[in-house]
């Protein structure tokens, strides 16, 4: 404990999201990306519960699909299909940076503007095929 | 392909003592992700509403089998250290910080290998395998 009480205190950068910045798209982007990975996994968690129902028997599967065959059921599933999507389209955003590609402030905004709308789509897309099959 | 400098490699990866193996990880299992999630959000819409031996006959199929296993391995793996980024970012104190840790990690390989388990026993059922 007394090696924790000689550091020095040293100022912190406030954190992004308070009264310190101004939101940005490029901010919000980020920690958005960041809360669909976390709500993701709850998805990952809901997959593997379906799929163990499934394997359970007709019984347990109908009794998971009771649970998503309703108004709330619904709108959760399109929640975690709209989160996926974004986070798969500004995944990709990821990964051209990562490829350092695109960090002009004007690309930047342009492929964040590009990510909204495309995973927009998308979500728009399942749920057309989903009500059409 | 290595994004660490020989004087990196040299002095013994970093104070972490892993290098960038887990960042490397998170993109490969993300690219691999790209086709393997489209694949399964439209395939999973083209039997929304379906029924018990509809969704069956789906899972069985040998493509389909594959590729979920696939989808398991490499989600609850790009998940578990999406999650692990996301604690050690915001979680300070020492024991809460191990403790969810182990939570994720353990609880991500759990579902990971009872969800595959649920895909095989259904592809390799011979009463559904038509």
């Amino acid at each position: 404990m007394t090696a924790e009480s000689k550091q020095p205190q040293r100022p912190l950068s406030p954190f992004m999201i308070g009264t310190y910045y101004r939101p940005q798209l490029t901010s919000m982007l980020s920690i958005f990306h960041r809360a669909t990975g976390v709500f993701l996994a709850v998805g990952a968690l809901g997959l593997a519960l379906w799929l163990m129902a499934l394997a359970g028997g007709k019984e347990s599967f109908d009794c998971f699909a009771a649970l998503t065959h309703n108004g709330l059921g619904t709108l959760v599933l399109v929640g975690f299909s709209y989160a996926l999507m974004y986070h798969l389209c500004n995944g990709i955003r990821h990964l051209f940076w990562d490829a350092g590609y695109g960090y002009e402030i004007k690309t930047a905004y342009r492929s964040g503007y590009a990510v909204v709308a495309v995973s927009i789509v998308l979500t728009a897309l399942i749920w057309v095929v989903a009500y059409s099959c | 392909m290595s994004f660490r400098s020989p004087l990196g490699q040299a002095r013994g990866l970093g104070s972490a003592k892993e290098g960038a193996q887990h960042w490397w990880l998170q993109r490969m299992t993300a690219v691999a992700l790209i086709p393997l999630t489209l694949w399964l959000v439209f395939g999973l819409a083209s039997n929304a509403g379906g029924d018990y031996a509809q969704v069956l006959a789906w899972v069985s199929s040998p493509v389909t089998a594959v590729a979920l296993i696939l989808v398991l391995v490499a989600g609850f793996w790009h998940g578990a250290l999406g999650l692990q980024v996301v604690i050690e970012d915001y979680i300070h104190t020492r024991w809460l910080n191990l403790g969810l840790l182990m939570v994720v990690k353990f609880g991500c390989l759990l579902l990971a290998v009872a969800s595959i388990f649920a895909v095989l026993k259904i592809a390799l059922s011979p009463a559904t395998g038509a």
